[in-house]
């Protein structure tokens, strides 16, 4: 029994050794976005974390980082090169850090900021990325989803640095006390580029939660017939102090922003609660929510396919069914 | 006067509900319907929109893989694009075929072509990769404009709203660029019966890999392709007190 022991302490000792991962942040200057916290969990799987923390303001982002659980080391690249996130400026500065402390694996929340530039990164280190991994078997053995999620590939990858990107809803936030990274100055360097500049960002205000985190979501389709009748939605929500997102076809009639759309495309969600409201359920909507933990479907179409995957349904007409929900809960 | 490049890729059609192979090695593609990666078919659009304004001169198609990927060539030059090119990849070598591969395929192309744009989609979806763009932006280090939800031509280069997870973000970039298209981009046409006709008779340069100087050695090995764990089966009820007692039960009021 000693024996063994031993031997998982030695093994353990390995991976930690001689596995390094750098997890590149993802802020707005002022917060660290909470998908960060779930690469890190992740690469934390696979050896030591070390973050990088680029922007025009990184003092919030990396001593938030830097009390993560697990966290060894922190990596500060303030610049105005990194106006906007631009993934030409972010690119070169990733690339240095990698030639300096040779990671193994470099990680980032499979977000737009993540889908955008690491990418970029493994063309110029010549690997093949992976995109939205839902598992880690091993240090170069990877799940995720094809097909709209209707195939899980697992694949080892042989190319010497992996470059991933993580669903932030498959792995659990890192604790964000706990930890001690020291934080130092990243590769200095050029890092403006000609190439592109930002000019600007439209957020969508909203003081409901942030879709991707939320533990409720009402979701809406092309049954609410307008964008003035999310309101029932938005009141439904507010009950649970839930998030409210939406099928592409209610993004595509313009009654929401593009931002809240759920599915293959749009945002990969699993909360403890979505409620579909007036959603047929097609295989693109349905791999961006079929993770959630209970599934309730309102909808007036009894053959509509969403009933095969909700664990509870309602044939209702929404416009009858919600106020009424709303005003029971 | 730009030259676009746009990348089409064949794919099982968007509507149809994919069966994993009993091997567990993929999925099953034969006798399976497949068309234009929804979408590679609105970069496509896109590319037209801009010749129509005479901000571009000339249209290439161009797509990577076995040789039913020349039927979505073909769509392309029925919906406008000027010409196309095959890269023609092996059945088996096509299974094992990535974003890596295909980004230096197309970052060579545009560059034999002189293209000043490179227009692709923003993911395919089969692998779900959403890699291709940015990598052929980095191969050519060219500026990438992802996620595309708009797209004008400035004297000096391209202004770009960007779908992005809070909303919209509006970047300049150069030209020569790559850029992915978002579904919200534009609404593809279709393809007349007479535009179908005279794509047969427009150009279709077929190439390989390595006549592009392009190693196509694989970067995975797949271990495994299964399908996803099945959901429990839910009960309707009856009425929204029996959806409320339901939530009760489950702990969620």
């Amino acid at each position: 029994m000693f024996a063994v022991n031993t031997r998982n302490i030695m093994r353990s000792g390995f991976i930690q050794r001689f596995k390094s991962t750098l997890v590149v942040a993802e802020h707005n200057n002022e917060v660290l976005n909470p998908i960060t916290l779930n690469a890190i969990t992740a690469a934390q799987k696979i050896g030591d974390v070390t973050v990088l923390v680029a922007g025009t303001k990184c003092g919030p982002a990396s001593e938030a980082v830097a009390k993560v659980a697990g966290v060894a080391k922190v990596l500060v690249a303030e610049n105005a090169a990194f106006k906007g996130f631009t993934a030409e400026s972010l690119t070169p500065l990733i690339l240095a850090a990698q030639s300096q402390f040779k990671f193994t694996h470099i990680l980032a929340g499979a977000s737009a900021f993540g889908k955008n530039v690491l990418p970029r990164v493994a063309a110029k280190l010549d690997v093949s990325p992976i995109s939205e991994i839902i598992d880690i078997k091993s240090e170069d053995t990877f799940v995720r989803t094809i097909y709209a999620g209707n195939a899980i590939l697992t694949l080892k990858s042989k190319d010497p640095v992996k470059v991933i990107t993580v669903r932030g809803t498959n792995f659990p936030p890192a604790a964000t006390t706990g930890g001690s990274g020291t934080v130092e100055q990243a590769p200095t360097g050029d890092y403006a580029s000609s190439l592109s500049e930002f000019v600007s960002q439209e957020l969508t205000k909203s003081d409901r939660p942030e879709l991707t985190g939320a533990k409720v979501i009402v979701s809406g389709g092309r049954g609410l017939k307008s964008g003035d009748n999310f309101k029932l939605l938005y009141d439904l929500a507010d009950k649970f102090g839930g998030a409210v997102g939406a099928s592409r076809a209610a993004v595509d009639a313009g009654f929401v922003p593009n931002d809240l759309q759920i599915g293959q495309t749009g945002k990969i969600v699993a909360p403890e609660l979505y409620i579909a409201v007036g959603i047929s359920g097609a295989i693109q909507h349905l791999a961006g929510m079929k993770d959630s933990k209970t599934i309730v479907a309102i909808n007036k179409d009894p053959e509509a396919p969403i009933f095969q995957v909700a664990d509870v349904g309602l044939v209702a007409d929404l416009f009858k069914a919600v106020p009424e929900l709303t005003g029971k809960l | 006067m730009a030259r676009v490049l746009v990348g089409v890729k064949r794919v099982i059609d968007y509507a149809v509900k994919v069966r994993v192979k009993p091997d567990k090695k993929g999925v099953v593609t034969q006798g399976v319907k497949h068309s234009m990666n929804p979408f590679d078919e609105i970069a496509v659009e896109e590319a037209v929109k801009l010749k129509e304004k005479k901000l571009a001169s000339e249209i290439i198609a161009v797509s990577v893989g076995p040789a039913q990927s020349q039927e979505v060539i073909r769509t392309a030059l029925a919906m406008g694009a000027d010409r196309g090119v095959h890269v023609e990849v092996s059945g088996d070598e096509y299974e094992l075929l990535q974003p890596v591969h295909v980004s230096k395929i197309l970052a060579k192309l545009a560059l034999d072509e002189k293209a000043d744009l490179v227009i692709l989609g923003k993911q395919a979806i089969d692998d779900d990769a959403n890699q291709t763009a940015q990598m052929t932006a980095a191969v050519l280090d060219w500026p990438q404009g992802t996620f595309c939800n708009k797209v004008e031509k400035t004297d000096a280069g391209l202004t770009i709203s960007r779908e992005i997870d809070g909303g919209l973000e509006t970047i300049k970039t150069k030209i020569p660029a790559v850029l992915s298209a978002d579904l919200r981009l534009n609404t593809p046409r279709y393809a007349t019966l007479p535009n179908i006709m005279k794509a047969k008779k427009k150009p279709l340069k077929k190439v390989t890999a390595k006549d592009l100087g392009v190693d196509t050695t694989p970067r995975i090995e797949i271990i495994s392709v299964e399908d996803p764990p099945v959901r429990q089966a839910g009960a309707l009820v009856a009425d929204v007190d029996a959806l409320v007692a339901k939530l009760k039960e489950g702990g969620h009021i």
